[in-house]
């Protein structure tokens, strides 16, 4: 039952990235859209911004990985990590 | 450009209506608050409800605007809406809902229907305070990561159910118990995250106010709210009502995992509580447990125009359960403060209503302010402790309205 829902959740959530996500174009925005959508909408990212230095970015993105268990690779990571730094950084 | 995404899967709540921006509507966002948080939050019709701000689409983060406070009850249809996980459960999925009690430190193993619930214990009510431990972060400078909530993640309910301890009594609570653990529907997308469950100390979960809530302000517990049954801790922040309630175990031993141990912890000893939950503090943290003392004005609202003739400020104050001994207003940006009326007492985890009149007033901006004090002693801090997680802002509220 519980296991069901879970793929019909990320299938509707994979479905749901066809529709514009509201975040701003820049290199590595479809990777953030494929995987932190697969979780929670994107205005969690619009919503933490500008603000969040590089070194917290990073934090909140090792929580997703560690304490939240997405299956996101360094390499990964590190495109996510400089898109969000790029378009939502701190402005300096 | 600020159109939404319109998720309908799990944790998405089908909403109608417009997709305006929040920011665009006077008075409903801040100017305090993150610039992207203005610009992403938009107002959102979801099922049962009246347009409220939403912070997030998926899990539903949804704000009250600061307008429904000017009424001590916030009604069902405007009550703030609070999820960490998107894989929330439907009304269908909730046909054949029932409750266990188990645990290691339980006597027995039981199941009750909501049938069981109505018929099988005492019913009582209480009026009281639902506050998210993160209420008013996105006020604080320099920003700290997390839902950017202003004033609106909270509300105050007629809460009718039936007493947790009644509940623990039918399973037995043997002599060894500590914690009363609890877990409901909602639930993560991925299997590899930490569903949410949080726990009681077992003296908290013996409270007689501490309640299994089937009913709000006389009407079943809105979805988003919890239907059908969701733990009210009066006096504690919102992270331990557990929505959609499911599962309670009573166990000798400190609940585990990530909801309790690492998430919705305060630095140790920063914030002094009454009833320490000692089996979860460690030297550094401590699970955050207790409100606050807090006020709100409702009204006017901030940024807005009066005339030299005055308005009345009008809002809301609460404590973690004395009740409010006196809310004082400024209307010259703190120098004096008057004490403001207060509205007839509902009790003492209830929101307690204020107003005031400001008389007369010289042409030009003028800056209100209110600070409440509990019947403790508790004042508001003049300025933030400040926390990781941005937890328990309780700095009076400033507004600056134009004379003219």
């Amino acid at each position: 039952m519980i296991r069901i829902l879970t793929l019909a959740g990320m299938l509707l959530a994979t479905q749901a990235l066809a529709q514009p996500s509201g975040l701003r174009p820049g290199p590595g925005q479809e990777t953030v859209e494929a995987n932190c959508a697969v979780c929670h909408s994107l205005d969690y990212i619009r919503m933490n911004s500008p603000f969040l230095t590089p070194d917290v970015w990073k934090a909140e993105l090792t929580k997703m990985r560690v304490a939240f268990g997405s299956p996101i690779d360094d390499d990964v990571a590190g495109e996510i990590l400089k898109y969000l730094n790029a378009e939502y950084g701190v402005k300096k | 450009m600020h159109r939404r995404t319109m998720l309908t899967g799990l944790g998405a709540v089908a909403a109608s209506g417009s997709a305006a921006r929040a920011a665009e509507k006077p008075g409903w966002m801040s100017p305090l608050l993150p610039d992207g948080t203005r610009d992403a939050a938009v107002m959102v019709r979801a099922p049962g409800k009246q347009p409220l701000i939403q912070l997030t689409a998926r899990p539903p983060n949804y704000e009250t605007p600061i307008d429904a406070f000017r009424t001590p009850i916030t009604p069902n249809d405007r009550f703030f809406v609070r999820y960490h996980l998107a894989n929330i459960p439907t009304i269908a999925d909730l046909k054949d809902w029932f409750l266990t009690i188990d645990g290691d430190a339980a006597e027995r193993s039981i199941r009750l229907t909501p049938a069981d619930l109505r018929k099988d214990f005492a019913q009582t009510e209480i009026t009281a305070v639902c506050q998210c431990s993160g209420n008013r972060r996105g006020l604080l400078e320099p920003h700290v990561p997390g839902v950017q909530w202003g004033y609106g993640a909270v509300g105050n309910a007629v809460w009718r159910g039936v007493r947790l301890k009644d509940v623990l009594a039918k399973a037995g609570v043997k002599g060894d118990a500590k914690e009363v653990w609890l877990a409901g529907t909602d639930g993560p997308v991925m299997p590899a995250t930490p569903a949410f469950q949080k726990s009681l100390p077992l003296r908290m979960a013996m409270n007689e106010d501490v309640l299994i809530a089937t009913s709000m302000n006389g009407q079943p517990l809105p979805l988003l709210n919890g239907y059908p049954a969701r733990i009210v801790v009066p006096g504690w922040t919102a992270t331990y009502w557990m929505k959609h309630l499911t599962s309670i175990q009573i166990s000798a031993k400190p609940q585990p995992g990530f909801w309790t141990q690492k998430a919705y912890r305060v630095p140790a000893g920063m914030f002094p509580v009454e009833q320490p939950f000692a089996s979860q503090q460690d030297n550094a943290t401590w699970p955050i447990t207790e409100m606050v003392v807090n006020s709100m004005i409702a009204a006017p609202l901030d940024g807005s125009k009066a005339t030299r003739t005055g308005f009345t400020v009008r809002g809301m104050a609460w404590d973690r359960g004395h009740g409010i001994r006196t809310v004082e207003v400024s209307f010259d940006g703190g120098k004096t403060w008057k004490a403001a009326t207060l509205d007839k007492d509902l009790g003492k985890y209830a929101f307690r209503g204020f107003s005031l009149a400001s008389g007369a007033l010289a042409p030009g901006p003028c800056v209100v302010s209110a600070r409440a004090v509990s019947n403790n002693g508790e004042t508001q801090a003049a300025t933030l402790l400040k926390n990781p997680a941005g937890y328990h802002n309780n700095v009076p509220q400033t507004l600056t309205l134009t004379v003219a």
